[in-house]
C-alpha cells in the first residue's frame, strides 16, 4: 500500500532538511512543472486526479483553481493562502504533515501557486503550533537558498514568494473568507460570497485558499499522474487520506490509508477497538462540525460522497469516538460551548442561537431541563442550519446538535425526567 | 515607545503585504513576544506606526485570543477544553489546576507566576488531555503529575 504523504515522516525524529527531501525525490515535481508544464496543465492534472479539498468541505481542488482569471490580461497580483489554521476540535492531521515533512508543504504550495500564476503565497499557521512554525521558517529559508523559491524558480521565469503568517488565534481565522480578513490585519469576520475569493480575495485580488493536506498531495500528483493518484483510492475520490481517531479507543493516532477506507476498519483495526470496559456509543467522523454516526453505520466508506450519503460529512477524517461512560448531553454541551465561544458575532442566528442552545443544554445537563426545551433545541438546530448565516460556523454547530438530539433522544429525556445527569456520580 | 528592534521586525513583516495594516497582527505578536502583553500605550504606538487609528487596532486586537490586552503571568498555561480532551479527562485536569494555582480560568496567580487560560483543540487529540505551557506542548497529562510538569516553570 502506497503512503506518499507520510513516506518521509518518522515520528519522533527531525523532518528531512532540503538535502534529504531532494534525495527522496523532492522538488522534482516543481522543477518539472515550472520548466515543462503550462499552468493550465497542472490544474488539469489535479482535476483529473479528482482531488477533493481535505479541509473538510471536500470541494474539487482543480475546479476551485479553474475560477481564477488566467492569461496575460488577468488582473494581478494573485495570491495563494494555505490554510494551516488547524483548529477544528478533534482534528490533528495537518500538525503531522507540517512537523513531519515541511518541504512537502512548501513544494505543494509552490505548485499550486504556479498553477494559478500567483505572485505571493501565505501559509496561515495557528499561533499555538510553535514547532511547526520553527520547522516551516527553516524550510522556507532553505528553499530560497537553493533557488526553489524567489526570483526565477529553478531556472524558470516563474517567481514566487512564500511567507509564513502566524495567526492571532480564533477558530474563525480558519474560515476561508475570515482568513482573508485576518491576513489583511482585520477582525476575522466572514465575507459575503459571491464574489468568490478566486476572483476577489486578498485586497480584492484573485486568491485561492486550500488546506495543508490538499496541498501536500500536489507534488505526488504531478510526479506520478492522475491515474496513479486515483488508483490509490478505494472509491472514485482520488488519493490517500490521513485518518485519525481520538477518544476511548485502544490506540488513538493517525494513519495514511486509501481514501474510502471503511469506518469499521479505522475503529476496530487501526485504533484497536474500544478500551477495556468501554462500549461504543457514537462517532463524529470528521471534527466537531460533523454529524454523529451510530454504531450501526460502521460500514460507511470514509470518503466525502459516502459519509454524506450516510447523513454526515467526512470533514477532516479524524474521528471522535463517544463511549458509553461519557454523557452524550455533556459532550453536545461541550461542542456547542466551543461554537458559541468561537462565533464572531457577525450573524444573529449564530451568536443568538448558540447562546440560547448552550443555556438550554447546560440546564438539561445540570438537572433543570424541561421536555419542551428539546423542541426549542430542535428548532434552534434548524435555525443554525445552512442558509441563514454568512459562513459555515453555525451550520457546523447545527450538525452535532441536530444529530445528538436525534440519536441520543432517550438520554436527553432521561436527564429531564430524573432532573440529573445519569453519568455524574 | 516602540524599540528600534521592534520597528525593524515589524517593517520586515509589513513588506510582505500590500498594506501596512496587514502587519497589525504580526506587529502585536512582536511586541507581545518582548513585553509579555500589548498595553494601551503599545496599541497607540503601533497604530501610529501602521497608519491606523488606535480604536481600529484595538478592534483587531480584541478579536484574537492569542493577543493579550491584559498583563499575564511569567508563564501562560493554555488548557485544551475541546471535545476529545473533554472525553479524556479535561474536567478533572482543570479542577486540579485551579486548586493548585489558586487561580481560575482567565486569572493570574498571586505571585505572578502563571496565567491560566482555556484554548481550542491543540491538534494533539490522540494524546489527550493536553495543555500548552508557553511554547511547550504537554500530552497525556495525568493530574497527579502536574506538580512535576509545572516545577520547571519558575
Amino acid at each position: 500500500m502506497e503512503t506518499p504523504l507520510t513516506a518521509n515522516i518518522q515520528p519522533g525524529r527531525r523532518p528531512p532538511d532540503i538535502k534529504a527531501y531532494r534525495q527522496a525525490g523532492g522538488y522534482r515535481a516543481l522543477r518539472e512543472a515550472v520548466l515543462k508544464m503550462r499552468p493550465e496543465e497542472v490544474t488539469q492534472a489535479v482535476k483529473d486526479a479528482n482531488l477533493k479539498g481535505r479541509g473538510g468541505a471536500g470541494f474539487d481542488a482543480g475546479l476551485k483553481w479553474s475560477f481564477v482569471p488566467m492569461g496575460e490580461k488577468a488582473a494581478g497580483p494573485k495570491y495563494v493562502a494555505v490554510n494551516a489554521d488547524e483548529m477544528e476540535p478533534g482534528a490533528f492531521k495537518d500538525r503531522l504533515l507540517m512537523e513531519g515533512d515541511p518541504h512537502q508543504l512548501i513544494e505543494g504550495t509552490a505548485l499550486e501557486s504556479y498553477a494559478i500564476q500567483a505572485d505571493v503565497a501565505y501559509i496561515f499557521l495557528r499561533r499555538e503550533y510553535h514547532l511547526a512554525a520553527r520547522l516551516l521558517q527553516q524550510a522556507i529559508a532553505e528553499a530560497y537558498d537553493s533557488g526553489c523559491l524567489g526570483q526565477g524558480i529553478l531556472g524558470s521565469d516563474y517567481s514566487l514568494d512564500i511567507h509564513l503568517h502566524i495567526s492571532g488565534g480564533r477558530y474563525m481565522s480558519g474560515e476561508e473568507t475570515g482568513m482573508l480578513n485576518a491576513i489583511e490585519g482585520r477582525r476575522a469576520n466572514p465575507r459575503a460570497k459571491p464574489p468568490y475569493p478566486q476572483v476577489s480575495g486578498l485586497w480584492g485580488n484573485p486568491t485561492v485558499v486550500n488546506n495543508v493536506e490538499t496541498v501536500c498531495n500536489l507534488p505526488h500528483i504531478v510526479n506520478n499522474g492522475a491515474a496513479w493518484f486515483r488508483s490509490l483510492s478505494l472509491t472514485a475520490e482520488g488519493g490517500t487520506k490521513i485518518y485519525g481517531a481520538s477518544g476511548r479507543v485502544r490506540r488513538p493516532g493517525t494513519w495514511e490509508l486509501p481514501m474510502g477506507t471503511p469506518l469499521r476498519e479505522l475503529v476496530e483495526e487501526h485504533a484497536g477497538g474500544m478500551q477495556e470496559g468501554y462500549r461504543l456509543r457514537g462517532i463524529i467522523p470528521g471534527g466537531a462540525s460533523t454529524e454523529f454516526l451510530t454504531p450501526a453505520q460502521l460500514d460507511v466508506k470514509m470518503d466525502f460522497a459516502s459519509v454524506e450519503a450516510a447523513g454526515s460529512r467526512l470533514g477532516t477524517g479524524t474521528i471522535i469516538v463517544l463511549d458509553d461512560r461519557s454523557c452524550p448531553v455533556g459532550m453536545t454541551l461541550n461542542l456547542e460551548q466551543f461554537f458559541l465561544r468561537e462565533s464572531c458575532g457577525w450573524c444573529t442566528p449564530c451568536w443568538g442561537g448558540l447562546q440560547y442552545a448552550v443555556e438550554l443544554l447546560a440546564g438539561i445537563e445540570a438537572g433543570a431541563g424541561r421536555m419542551e426545551d428539546l423542541d426549542t433545541l430542535d428548532s434552534l438546530a434548524a435555525m443554525l442550519a445552512p442558509g441563514h448565516t454568512f459562513c459555515a460556523l453555525a451550520p457546523g454547530a447545527a450538525e452535532p446538535l441536530g444529530s445528538a438530539l436525534r440519536y441520543f433522544r432517550e438520554d436527553f429525556e432521561r436527564h429531564i425526567r430524573e432532573q440529573r445527569c445519569p453519568w455524574s456520580s | 515607545m516602540l524599540s528600534k528592534e521592534e520597528m525593524q521586525e515589524i517593517e520586515v513583516e509589513a513588506a510582505r503585504y500590500e498594506t501596512r495594516q496587514a502587519a497589525a497582527i504580526d506587529a502585536m505578536r512582536i511586541v507581545q513576544d518582548r513585553r509579555g502583553w500589548v498595553s494601551d500605550e503599545a496599541v497607540r504606538d503601533l497604530a501610529g506606526f501602521l497608519d491606523m487609528s488606535p480604536a481600529e487596532l484595538d478592534g483587531v486586537a480584541s478579536f484574537y485570543n492569542q493577543i493579550f490586552r491584559r498583563q499575564v503571568g511569567r508563564h501562560v498555561i493554555q488548557v485544551c477544553d475541546s471535545v476529545s480532551c473533554w472525553l479524556m479527562g479535561y474536567e478533572p485536569l482543570r479542577e486540579r489546576l485551579i486548586r493548585m494555582l489558586g487561580a481560575g480560568m482567565g486569572e493570574t496567580t498571586a505571585d505572578g507566576r502563571f496565567t491560566l487560560l482555556p484554548v481550542v483543540c491543540l491538534g494533539a487529540c490522540d494524546r489527550a488531555p493536553v495543555m500548552l505551557v508557553d511554547e511547550d506542548l504537554h500530552t497525556n497529562i495525568d493530574p497527579d503529575q502536574l506538580d512535576t510538569i509545572l516545577d520547571k516553570y519558575r
